[in-house]
């Protein structure tokens, strides 16, 4: 993104389109940001797709807590011929994580959304195959949330290997 | 003489039109039948294997010896990298990141002291910028050897291992002396890089660059001619450059399809800018194209490193801007800010300004992007690695299905995936 005033226009153009998708624009460190409202990611990404931002370079999940909607989900994407980054941004609560899954468009979220979910329970709507993916089938917990406290991991030891269900199974 | 010849070059077509034919369509369709030649057999290959490079575990669906499908699974080794680095002040961070990828440590090391210093908007020095692209092509190299020994090992050429691991042990001993480390330096800082070169580096750098352009000489040599590995690679397991764009393939494997996507060029960073090299690109995007496009970087690594060696610009190695960079060790017995700022940075370290940066940086397996939020405090609060083997093993799955399972392995050694990486 070349300077705020270009990402003010393609937020304009993106609202034209769709009233309540863009909430809100955040030029930082020379790179566009456009902060969405998550019902409207698929469709967002798709105009954004015309738009020349062909290619999904990262999906990744964020934990704003204290802050509400706590759960964040972030989406790097870039425009191969013009040279050009943009990140959209979105948010959910805790109480209702769920985001439409973006793998059906952009084959290459498959593992990354699985990953988001893995750390930090967001659910993909429409995801093929959402399951743990870096963790245990039978996690219990999501890791990467700023509650869930570091050693939060009970470590095995002949005292307690009674108390820590399932592991002989 | 010539029968034979002919027997063998019809022998040659009847197996190059079996490895070429499209069998990913013909298989979907083929009704399944009762004997036992059409009987599905799922195999299980790893986590503990050697041809799987790490800790991969690959659940394998096989029609007599043709792959139908194939699901990666994996997580064995999940630590959690990304979870401690939030409860590391940032300068702890470095040592944390660089162990996730470990054949990339200072792509690591720079994907996310570049994400840092963006935050802090610190210049880096030149000499720092050079000093920093000379590790990086070496780094480069490094990895690239280890894959082309292993990959070589994968497909039976035994004796390339030793060859690669020969020159990889060269530059393994270019990062003690200059680092003190072999591995997992943490050579890069946040503003530059912990020290300069010692007396002595330089001479032993220029050495090697006179000689690993020969040395690869040898290595494309011994593969590029042989027949048996020319077999294995030409023409298996192509992708176009569509499906690897959606799948957000990137590195070698992208480039092997003819996409010159690298980052060094397309959006310079640390001075790439002042060098002259080449992105080399494949045409058909099979398994030779990616094991010829990798073959291909070393050489323009080197020449890289030479240049940076030969301009290499004087000045401080790290920004002298003291609230980041820890003052040299002689201030400290002199001057009582250094001493103030070095307790200080020891101790809390540095705040950073609160925002959020994601910071792309090209490596030897594609784009290792470093997502850092900060909230102001002195440790970060999210850390997060986009690892280009996470993301590029999605492309085992279409590149293998409707292949024999030899080429199985062939694509895995040639897709070069890191487990360290993919797990984090």
């Amino acid at each position: 993104m070349p300077d705020a005033t270009g990402l003010e226009l393609l937020a304009q153009e993106l609202r034209d389109e769709d009233a309540d998708s863009v909430l809100d624009t955040l030029y930082f460190r020379e790179k566009g940001q456009l902060i969405i409202s998550p019902a409207a990611i698929r469709a967002t990404l798709a105009r954004l797709r015309a738009r020349g931002y062909t290619f999904l370079a990262s999906v990744h999940g964020v934990d704003y807590y204290p802050e509400e909607p706590r759960l964040g989900v972030h989406y790097e994407l870039i425009d191969m011929r013009r040279v050009d980054r943009l990140t959209v941004k979105l948010r959910v609560p805790t109480s209702d994580p769920v985001v439409d899954s973006v793998t059906p468009d952009w084959p290459t979220a498959d593992h990354q959304e699985r990953e988001v979910y893995d750390m930090f329970g967001v659910l993909f709507h429409g995801h093929p195959d959402l399951r743990r993916i870096l963790m245990p089938e039978d996690y219990e917990g999501f890791p990467q949330r700023r509650d869930y406290p570091v050693g939060g991991e009970p470590i095995l030891f002949t005292h307690n290997e009674g108390k820590s269900p399932g592991w002989f199974r | 003489m010539s029968e034979v010849g002919g027997g063998v070059s019809e022998y040659r077509q009847q197996e190059e039109s079996i490895t070429l034919s499209p069998l990913g369509e013909q298989i979907d369709d083929r009704p399944l039948a009762d004997d036992y030649s059409q009987e599905v057999l799922t195999l299980n290959i790893g986590p503990h294997h050697p041809a799987t490079h790490g800790v991969l575990r690959l659940l394998v669906s096989l029609q007599g010896e043709v792959v139908q499908d194939v699901k990666p699974i994996i997580g064995y080794v999940h630590t959690g990298i990304e979870k401690t680095c939030e409860d590391k002040a940032y300068w702890k961070v470095i040592p944390c990141v660089e162990r996730m990828d470990y054949l990339a440590y200072f792509f690591n090391a720079m994907a996310y002291c570049g994400a840092v210093e963006t935050l802090l908007e610190v210049e880096v020095p030149k000499r720092a910028q050079y000093l920093r692209v000379i590790h990086l092509e070496l780094n480069r190299i490094m990895s690239h050897l280890v894959w082309l020994g292993t990959s070589a090992l994968d497909l039976g050429a035994i004796s390339m291992v030793w060859y690669c691991f020969r020159d990889r042990e060269t530059i393994l001993d270019l990062f003690e002396y200059s680092t003190g480390q072999r591995m997992h330096t943490r050579y890069i800082q946040i503003g530059g890089v912990i020290e300069d070169i010692p007396t002595g580096f330089a001479e032993k750098l220029a050495e090697f660059v006179a000689q690993m352009p020969s040395h690869a000489d040898q290595y494309a040599d011994l593969l590029r001619k042989n027949e048996i590995v020319l077999q294995r690679l030409r023409g298996t397991c192509p992708l176009d450059e569509e499906t690897l764009l959606g799948l957000g393939v990137t590195g070698p494997l992208l480039r092997a399809a003819g996409n010159p996507w690298d980052l060094r060029k397309a959006a310079p960073y640390s001075s790439y800018e002042d060098f002259q090299f080449k992105i080399p690109v494949g045409t058909h995007g099979d398994n030779y194209d990616r094991f010829a496009v990798r073959l291909a970087e070393i050489y323009e690594s080197v020449k890289i490193i030479g240049q940076a060696l030969e301009g290499l610009p004087e000045g401080p190695h790290i920004t002298t801007d003291r609230k980041v960079a820890l003052p040299p060790r002689h201030e400290l017995a002199t001057s009582m800010e250094a001493l103030i700022h070095h307790f200080k940075l020891v101790t809390e370290g540095f705040r950073v300004p609160p925002g959020e940066v994601y910071h792309p940086i090209e490596g030897p397996r594609g784009e290792y992007g470093c997502f850092v939020r900060s909230d102001g405090s002195a440790k970060p609060a999210r850390v997060h690695m986009r690892d280009p083997s996470f993301v590029n093993l999605q492309a085992t799955r279409p590149a293998v299905r409707g292949a024999y399972i030899a080429d199985l392995i062939a694509t895995l050694a040639m897709l070069d995936p890191v487990l360290g990486g993919i797990d984090r």
